[in-house]
């Protein structure tokens, strides 16, 4: 079922998951022994049902929530042995995203996009917000990059959801990680701003080298911007391989009986809604 | 059920026919105790007293006007040490609960089953004494004055700040926690960007409304010896100084518009 992707998911790769289990206290098993393989740069979208493992999966990685057994490396360090020093060190590199941003509403978009540099710098100048001078530049810098530039000064709450989930990106970014944690991006965004924001992940990816796992619920979005796409079901991987290998018997096996042969109609309307909404931007751009 | 069949059309009542009848029940067992207890307090009550209270109402009213203006001049320093038993009490009730809210919160305690009940002891035996009874005591061990008096504010106000600020605390968004912690943050680290901005409003709502309710509890401490404008009160009732009275009593709701206009203006500022 595994099917590497241009020879890169190899044993060098960047996160490598090894039977991973979460049992919670309640005996409900999450994860029932997850292996999984990310390498270098590589942006991978995990779908399954509501209840299939996806957030949990991705809490495990940068423990906010504790794996209850199984190793998770990542560059050559196991996770799950970190002590709390080890384990901040861990999640500087790991940039996380959230569904409904998350962000610090009462706080101002610069001090949101600075909050991703807590792990490098100590209590009292972050209490102060003497940031390194250099780190306030890359905050600028990325704002101007998610185009959010002349928002810097105005509190989190005062902005629309995508503008919220730019600054949710810069956040992560600023961490300077090598990977990228994304819980369900654009599920409180429509649909012209979800593919906005999963084409500006994509694209920061590419840019940076960054590896990414993007829990997702949207199938023919996933399909639309990812190389490599994840099958969780009931807490187990059922498909790994590439967006096209999503046939109607995959969907299926994932997600249950359905009538899918509608579905992949929709993804070709979308697919093709997609490419006239990108000239449109172009134009605008213009 | 309060849905039933009568001759095969559905009735639905808001309530079946036992619970009514308890309902009923009820409102009677409540309405006998309200009776015996009246009578109870008739019973031990000098009527003749209560018949005369009018006469002497307004006895007591015709001799307190017109007010002793002239008194004012010796009011002014026991008015402002009630201000500042009032505002020095309620900063020494926040450095001490403060803390004592954030071991109380299931969400940031250190631990849930020893620190967490020592923190809502504190909170429960402030509450719990008067802080009357707190200046008395206090009168006792430090001597009269001024300083028993914030103290005795003080004391009895950080279990009421500390509660509140332990439930804001509880209500927070915990997303915005997990964000902060999933950047690589300190524990210390998480509460100012995490939990503190989230709780700010809450924070400033409460202090000011406790400041609010000590200028009120600080006038009357000087009864007991604990300082303020209460000591100038206690002295004018002992010598029946009805037209005294009057203008302490004005300066006290004077005072108390005041603290309230101040207080709603801050609350409506926060919000």
């Amino acid at each position: 079922m595994v099917q590497p992707l241009d020879g890169a998911a190899g044993p060098d790769g960047m996160l490598h998951l090894e039977g991973l289990v979460k049992q919670y206290k309640t005996g409900d098993k999450a994860l029932k022994g997850v292996d999984l393989e990310v390498p270098r740069g590589q942006v991978l979208a995990l779908i399954g049902p509501s209840g299939a493992g996806k957030s949990t999966l991705i809490r495990c990685i940068n423990r906010l929530v504790e794996p209850s057994s199984g190793r998770m490396m990542l560059g050559g360090e196991d996770i799950v042995r970190l002590g709390a020093g080890g384990l901040r060190r861990a999640r500087r590199r790991m940039g996380m995203i959230f569904q409904e941003y998350a962000l610090v509403e009462r706080l101002t978009v610069m001090e949101n996009v600075l909050s991703g540099q807590l792990g490098y710098v100590g209590f009292w100048r972050s209490y102060f917000r003497r940031f390194p001078p250099a780190a306030v530049e890359e905050a600028f810098r990325l704002l101007q990059r998610v185009g959010l530039e002349q928002f810097y000064d105005k509190r989190a709450d005062e902005l629309s959801g995508g503008q919220r989930q730019r600054v949710g990106i810069a956040r992560a970014l600023i961490q300077d990680p090598d990977l990228l944690l994304v819980d369900e991006p654009t599920a409180s965004l429509d649909p012209k701003t979800s593919r906005q924001i999963m084409r500006l992940i994509c694209e920061l990816c590419a840019e940076r080298q960054l590896a990414a796992i993007i829990n997702i619920h949207d199938v023919a979005l996933a399909q639309m911007f990812v190389q490599r796409i994840v099958g969780l079901r009931l807490g187990e991987v059922v498909y790994d391989g590439t967006p096209d290998g999503l046939t109607p018997e995959v969907l299926t096996e994932i997600y249950g009986e359905e009538d899918w042969a509608a579905t992949r109609d929709r993804e070709a309307d979308e697919a093709r809604a997609a490419q006239v909404l990108t000239e449109e931007e172009r134009l605008a751009a213009m | 059920m309060p849905s039933t069949e009568v001759a095969g059309i559905k009735v639905w009542q808001r309530r079946t026919a036992g619970r009514q009848y308890a309902i009923w029940f009820g409102w009677l067992v409540g309405t006998a105790l309200f009776l015996y207890c009246w009578k109870f307090v008739s019973d031990a009550t000098t009527w003749f007293f209560v018949w005369d209270a009018p006469r002497i109402a307004g006895d007591i009213g015709g001799r307190m006007v017109p007010p002793r203006w002239a008194y004012m001049e010796k009011l002014w320093i026991p008015l402002w040490d009630t201000l500042n038993i009032a505002t020095l009490g309620t900063a020494l009730a926040i450095f001490m609960a403060v803390p004592v809210a954030f071991l109380a919160a299931r969400n940031t305690t250190p631990s849930a089953t020893l620190i967490r009940p020592i923190a809502l002891l504190i909170i429960v035996s402030s509450r719990s004494i008067n802080s009357l009874i707190w200046a008395l005591l206090l009168v006792s061990i430090i001597g009269p004055g001024v300083l028993a008096g914030t103290i005795a504010i003080g004391l009895r106000s950080i279990g009421f700040m500390a509660k509140l600020l332990y439930e804001a605390i509880e209500e927070i968004d915990a997303k915005q926690v997990e964000a902060i912690s999933a950047t690589g943050a300190s524990r210390w680290q998480v509460m100012a960007y995490g939990i503190v901005p989230q709780i700010m409003p809450a924070f400033a709502g409460i202090t000011v409304f406790r400041w609010d309710i000590n200028i009120r509890e600080s006038t009357v401490l000087g009864l007991v010896g604990a300082g303020g404008i209460g000591l100038q009160l206690q002295a004018s009732l002992n010598v029946l100084a009805w037209p005294q009275v009057t203008v302490i009593l004005i300066v006290i709701l004077a005072t108390v518009v005041f603290s309230e206009w101040v207080s709603a203006k801050v609350r409506h500022a926060i919000i």
